[in-house]
């Protein structure tokens, strides 16, 4: 039930999550001032009634909720309403956080790791859906737990893509395989296949062209590259995660669904979460896809990564800021 | 594209055909299931609603002509309704005022958006369409924040042959920018496109760069680059960076990928901008005038005529047209001709996507694989033939065949399939040689040049270019299909 996770929500709330919150908060700051604190000054104090929930139905939906998770809520709450549950706008506001945790099941959001050898990491996504920088990102990551990385430029389609990964990997010093612009993107993951075997690296995260999930030979051509992939190394990629741009609309969710086909998305990695977007759309995708979001960037350097948990996502949201003016 | 949109509009007017008149509780219904798709269809929740409640008024106020169903009136109406959302017939008049042009030169073009819009693709674009215009620009390398973003356009500048400026040390996009219209005047460039930095319109620091950009090298015209699969914050960052450079257009990007038109349907309301272009492939001459009642007739399931017979002719080369017909007219038509052909038509795009913008097929097509395999299949058969046999396709033995067949990968009855079809269509070809390459492209002319607004001007016109299009698909009388079919039964 949805007071169950309420409650757990509240005892739980150790010194290590409120560290995460912290950090966070931060990035989610317009997020939350738009969204949840939107959601604040229209419900608090309110009585509940069928205006108010008009108005919270297109807050909802103007968060890229997604007509199919706004309607589930509202009739959640509209039940929860009918039944005497709940009867003011701040018994709503924490029947949403509650609702919202509810979405994620127990569920693995760890990275996959080989058990012996190099762990392949295929990142995928739509064109400007920010697939290098999000490597970048994940490669310092994976440095601070302790790991050998290295990256492979498997895009060769779009100018200068190759640079733009080589100038990454020299900033967050990690080792890079790469071709000429225009070669075989499936030979390039091989190369570099052999490259981690050869050099003893703990992660490969191999880079591919952003692709509109509707070209048909483009995802062929990323499938291609997954089997040349498990074919050098059996068993890898261990994890292929899907970028999407947090500012996508709904169209996030055919995009999931299409690479998904392709190349079985393991993840998803949610970008440029921090400023205007409303994240709503992780919302939709959980509701839609049962796809785990494992990482979400919150910023523009390489340090702006933060593993995804639903609970902290949804406690940064909800976080009641010290200096933030009260709506009358 | 746009599949829900038809899909939902489809059922909507096939409902209400059946119905005698437009009632108020047949409409309210139906506008229902429409704001449902326009929401998931990411168009912006306050344009939404206009949207239905413009479209309700309409329908209740307009008297029920005798002569015409309910369903099509109520698809004039919902035409109507969507090309005002996408922008009014004068801002669509032709070409020549997608770009205001200044006198005398460079006229400065520059470009903003967010990060990952696809800003310096279409710089690219851009340039391509405009010297295709006659015009000499110059693409100015102001994106000082990404990495690589130089190296970029640079190679965007190879690729058009169009000059590139830039400065690598220098990390003031202004100076940058005023030095590129001095090379500009210097250099006889007379069109200027700025790539600037995406950046998120919250971020203040990098806003008051495009400010500073804007205040100080002139922009003759600002355009916001947007990505057509964004969601309901569209309206923010549009309306932002309206607020802050006073933009003069929108070019929506990705526009082939699956969008349900969100953006499309929302960001003329919001900012008041036309559209000027789309962003329609990942090549660069993939960027398209945008015409919003092309749009609005491809999102009611109408298909996009005129859209097509423009890429026909953008490949059709007439010369070559004529030698093809007098080949055909001699029935020396030969398997290379007829591997240029399809490679010409190919060269139009996907063929689903072709296929999109015939009326009638669009929603048809959803679910359906079209055999773009089989058409590598065939070009592959052929190129693994030599000169003698692509020449006189009947020379072929079983020995030659096996050959083939073992050259391009496939089985002997693929190819033995390929010279029976081949040699039918070079016979038929011949029959139809009477209708003259000529006439035929005189046709699609004609169609080009023809008004669409006047053909929706009467509420029953609309749906009827539907019609007339789909009876053009089928070019063979009946009396011609029957002597084909005679035809091939004896060659068996």
């Amino acid at each position: 039930m949805a007071f169950d996770f309420l409650k757990k929500a509240l005892t739980k709330t150790t010194g290590a999550l409120a560290a995460s919150v912290d950090k966070l908060k931060t990035g989610l700051t317009k997020t939350r001032d738009v969204f949840v604190g939107g959601l604040k000054s229209l419900l608090r104090g309110r009585k509940l009634d069928q205006q108010l929930l008009d108005e919270l139905e297109q807050r909802l939906i103007t968060s890229d909720l997604g007509v199919k998770a706004t309607l589930k809520i509202m009739e959640d709450l509209n039940a929860a309403w009918h039944a005497g549950k709940i009867t003011s706008g701040d018994e709503v506001l924490d029947f949403l956080k509650a609702e919202m945790k509810g979405y994620w099941p127990v569920e693995t959001r760890a990275l996959k790791f080989a058990s012996s050898g190099p762990t392949v990491i295929l990142v995928t996504g739509i064109n400007g859906a920010g697939k290098t920088t999000s490597i970048a990102k994940l490669g310092q990551y994976l440095k601070g737990q302790g790991k050998t990385v290295m990256v492979a430029a498997c895009d060769t389609f779009r100018a200068a893509a190759v640079e733009q990964l080589s100038i990454w990997a020299q900033r967050i010093d990690v080792q890079i395989v790469k071709h000429q612009m225009g070669s075989d993107p499936a030979a390039v993951a091989f190369d570099a296949c052999d490259a981690a075997l050869a050099r003893n690296i703990d992660v490969l995260i191999v880079d591919t062209a952003g692709r509109l999930h509707t070209q048909e030979h483009l995802m062929r051509e990323l499938s291609k590259i997954r089997k040349v992939i498990d074919k050098r190394i059996p068993g890898a990629p261990h994890e292929v995660l899907l970028v999407l741009d947090a500012t996508t609309g709904q169209n996030a969710i055919r995009q999931a669904e299409e690479f998904l086909k392709a190349v079985q998305v393991s993840g998803i990695f949610l970008a440029k979460l921090d400023g205007t977007a409303k994240g709503g759309i992780v919302i939709a995708i959980r509701h839609q896809l049962g796809l785990p979001v494992k990482f979400v960037g919150i910023g523009e350097t390489p340090e702006d990564i933060e593993p995804f948990d639903p609970e902290v996502f949804v406690e940064a949201l909800f976080a009641e800021e010290e200096s933030q003016p009260r709506s009358p | 594209m746009f599949d829900s949109l038809q899909d939902r509009f489809g059922t909507l007017f096939r409902n209400l055909t059946g119905k005698g008149k437009i009632s108020e509780s047949n409409v309210r219904d139906a506008m229902k299931e429409v704001r449902t798709a326009l929401l998931e269809a990411d168009v912006h929740f306050d344009v939404v609603n206009q949207f239905v409640s413009d479209v309700t008024q309409k329908a209740l106020g307009t008297e029920v002509l005798a002569s015409v169903e309910p369903g099509q009136q109520m698809i004039k109406i919902v035409y109507d309704e969507l090309c005002n959302l996408m922008g009014t017939a004068a801002e669509d008049s032709g070409s020549a005022a997608r770009i205001m042009f200044v006198e005398p030169g460079p006229t400065i073009i520059m470009m903003c958006g967010l990060q990952g819009s696809g800003k310096t693709t279409t710089c690219g674009k851009l340039a391509l369409y405009l010297k295709s215009k006659g015009k000499n620009p110059l693409l100015v390398a102001a994106d000082l924040q990404r990495p690589a973003a130089i190296d970029q356009l640079h190679t965007l500048g190879q690729q058009t042959e169009v000059p590139v400026y830039s400065e690598r040390e220098n990390k003031n996009p202004v100076q940058v920018c005023r030095n590129a219209v001095d090379f500009a005047k210097k250099n006889g460039r007379d069109v200027i496109i700025l790539d600037t930095a995406g950046r998120l319109h919250i971020d203040e620091v990098l806003m008051a760069e495009l400010r500073a950009v804007n205040l100080q090298v002139h922009p003759h015209q600002i355009f916001l680059v947007v990505d057509a699969m964004v969601g309901q914050d569209a309206v923010n960052s549009a309306k932002a960076f309206n607020q802050q450079l006073e933009l003069d257009g929108v070019i929506l990007t990705k526009f082939d990928s699956d969008t349900r038109g969100g953006a499309a349907l929302s960001v003329k309301t919001i900012t008041g901008k036309p559209i000027k272009f789309i962003g329609v492939g990942e090549k660069l001459p993939d960027l398209e005038e945008f015409h919003p009642e092309r749009i609005a007739q491809r999102m009611l399931g109408m298909g996009d005529i005129l859209t097509l017979v423009e890429k026909a002719q953008a490949e059709f080369d007439e010369t070559k047209a004529l030698k093809l017909q007098e080949k055909m007219a001699k029935a020396q038509f030969t398997l290379d001709d007829f591997l240029e052909q399809m490679r010409t038509v190919r060269k139009m795009g996907p063929l689903k996507q072709l296929m999109g913008l015939l009326p009638g097929i669009g929603s048809a097509l959803k679910d359906i694989e079209l055999p773009e395999a089989e058409l590598d299949k065939t070009e592959a058969i052929i190129s693994s033939m030599n000169r003698k046999e692509r020449e006189d396709p009947d020379i072929m033995d079983g020995s030659r065949r096996r050959r083939i067949a073992k050259g391009s990968g496939v089985q002997v009855e693929d190819v033995s399939r390929l010279i029976k079809g081949f040699s039918a269509a070079r016979d038929m070809a011949k029959k139809m040689s009477g209708l003259s390459m000529g006439s035929r492209m005189k046709m699609a002319q004609a169609m080009s040049s023809m008004d669409m607004s006047k053909l929706g001007a009467g509420s029953a016109g609309l749906p009827s270019f539907g019609g007339g299009g789909q009876q053009k698909q089928s070019k063979l009388s009946p009396e011609q299909k029957r002597k084909l079919r005679q035809k091939r039964l004896r060659g068996k």
